[in-house]
């Protein structure tokens, strides 16, 4: 690993001016900086510890909403008994990800912020637009089954790997930012960029700000709900999830949310599918019409040419769960 | 808290840390590319915690920071100054075994036993974890008070320890002793 300088911050604004010298990263649960500065991808010459900034705390919000801190565990979050009973869907997508042990140590920040990033990423023999820009992407004619098939570019086919990204972007969360120019909110969507030809750009935050927390709305109406398909049964990346919430009267859909994981350079909110669904019945007819149109621009790269009909079976098999728990409500 | 006797110095030395492990507050100065799993080895000579991947990925650096079960090979020892860290080594004597360790002998719970103090340090974390009620991906509803720990959580909550030689029957067995009060 190469050398750097560290030291660890007092107060959020402390930290900002502090990252602002040439080099700098900020350093949270370290759980994914770490791993790459160890492979020599990530290379800061100086690291500004903010994992003991008093930001772990989670607040009910006035309107009904909750704030999370930006440096409150994973794992707290997921335990969180306000968590778990009004946004369902956030705790599954965080139990869906990693190992008990990262999860105590991952921060919510560090979550957000961890690299979009596949195998030829990691491989420093390889081209990688990302790791190395104008250098390729050794993925598009490569081993892909792991790869984007919505919001790809020539440049990139990598995806997000988080699961609590996805959950977050179905319920419309809010990225609260610390800069040297003051704070601001990004709605989560907005928050992540597609590839384009500047993949190794993967979010709008600028030089120097900092994440301090994510606000959720008050919960959406209906039944939330987490589905992750992968090659092993836990501590595995997603091939494709599915983050939904369906609101039901007397068997038509009143409202409903729909997000996935592992198809995109970031959370997929599909509000084609959304569309399609309100106002209809609670059909497997309806749920296939709304699957195939949340993955109409999808395009496969060979390997991953599976994913796209695996996406529509896991929001078909979402939904028709949650449409069966709604009626056993009744 | 007293600093004890042996402090101990890297080389390149760079930033001066307290580290209380095992209850004994250490004085190191140290690299701060230093992992703490590499501070617990390499320094402190605390051979219990083993270097498997060291990318986070097999759990056999496992060890507990501030009662939570943690990789110590992927954080830097310099971000854990006075936190309360203990090994395996924290655990138990051959003398005076932890019931964990105790639960593992007698059933067979390993066979190199290289990924055995991760195991170890792992499943009491996720024995403290159940305790206070945090649901896992093999928990039906999260929003459920209360958990249950069948042979199909254990499994989940203990997904982030590999065992190469493939002891994990004999390892769920032996955290099942431990839920059901065999050993105390």
């Amino acid at each position: 690993m190469r050398p750097f300088t560290y030291e660890r911050a007092t107060d959020p604004r402390a930290a900002v001016a502090a990252v602002s010298r040439t080099g700098a990263k900020f350093i949270s649960g370290g759980t994914n900086l770490l791993d790459l500065m160890k492979l020599d991808i990530e290379q800061p010459s100086h690291l500004v510890d903010i994992s003991r900034l008093p930001l772990k705390n989670i607040e009910e919000l006035p309107e009904g909403g909750i704030r999370i801190g930006a440096q409150a565990a994973n794992s707290d979050v997921a335990a969180d008994r306000r968590v778990r009973t009004r946004y369902p869907v956030l705790s599954e997508a965080l139990v869906a990800g990693a190992s008990g042990q990262l999860r105590n140590m991952a921060s919510i920040g560090g979550n957000l912020l961890q690299r979009t990033r596949c195998p030829y990423f990691y491989d420093t023999a390889a081209a990688c637009n990302k790791r190395v820009p104008g250098s390729g992407c050794a993925a598009l004619d490569g081993f892909n089954r792991v790869h984007a098939i919505l919001g790809a570019s020539d440049a990139c086919i990598a995806v997000h790997p988080s699961d609590m990204a996805v959950a977050m972007t179905a319920l419309e969360a809010e990225i609260e930012l610390l800069g040297d120019q003051g704070a601001r909110r990004v709605a989560i969507d907005d928050f992540y960029r597609l590839p384009g030809d500047t993949p190794h750009i993967e979010t709008v935050l600028q030089p120097g700000e900092m994440i301090t927390g994510v606000i959720l709305p008050a919960p959406p109406p209906g039944r939330q709900g987490y589905r992750k398909v992968r090659d092993r049964a836990s501590y595995a990346f997603a091939l494709v999830s599915v983050a939904a919430v369906v609101a039901a009267e007397r068997g038509t859909i009143t409202a409903a949310r729909v997000a996935f994981g592992g198809v995109a350079h970031k959370p997929w909110r599909s509000v084609e599918a959304e569309r399609i669904l309100t106002g209809q019945p609670a059909t497997m007819a309806n749920f296939r019409a709304a699957a195939e149109a949340a993955m109409a621009q999808a395009v496969g790269r060979g390997h991953n040419d599976f994913k796209i009909e695996l996406a529509k079976r896991t929001l078909c098999r979402s939904l028709a769960q949650l449409a069966g728990e709604l009626r056993r409500q009744l | 808290m007293a600093v004890s006797s042996n402090d101990v110095k890297m080389k390149s030395a760079g930033i001066g840390i307290a580290l209380t492990v095992n209850g004994r507050a250490h004085r190191l100065e140290l690299d701060p590319r230093t992992s703490l799993l590499d501070a617990l080895r390499e320094l402190l000579h605390l051979t219990g915690a083993k270097k498997g991947c060291d990318h986070g990925q097999c759990g056999a650096c496992t060890v507990l920071v501030n009662g939570r079960r943690i990789n110590s090979c992927l954080t830097l020892a310099v971000m854990h100054e006075d936190d309360d860290i203990v090994t395996i080594e924290g655990l138990g004597k051959p003398e005076a075994l932890h019931p964990l360790q105790a639960a593992f002998v007698e059933r067979d719970a390993f066979q190199c036993g290289y990924c055995t103090p991760g195991q170890i340090c792992s499943a009491i974390g996720m024995l403290a974890e159940a305790r206070a009620g945090w649901p896992s991906h093999a928990t039906v509803d999260v929003a459920a008070e209360g958990t249950t720990l069948t042979g199909a959580e254990i499994r989940e909550r203990m997904s982030g320890n590999i065992c190469r030689c493939a002891a994990y029957p004999n390892i769920v067995a032996a955290i099942r002793d431990i839920v059901e009060g065999v050993h105390r």
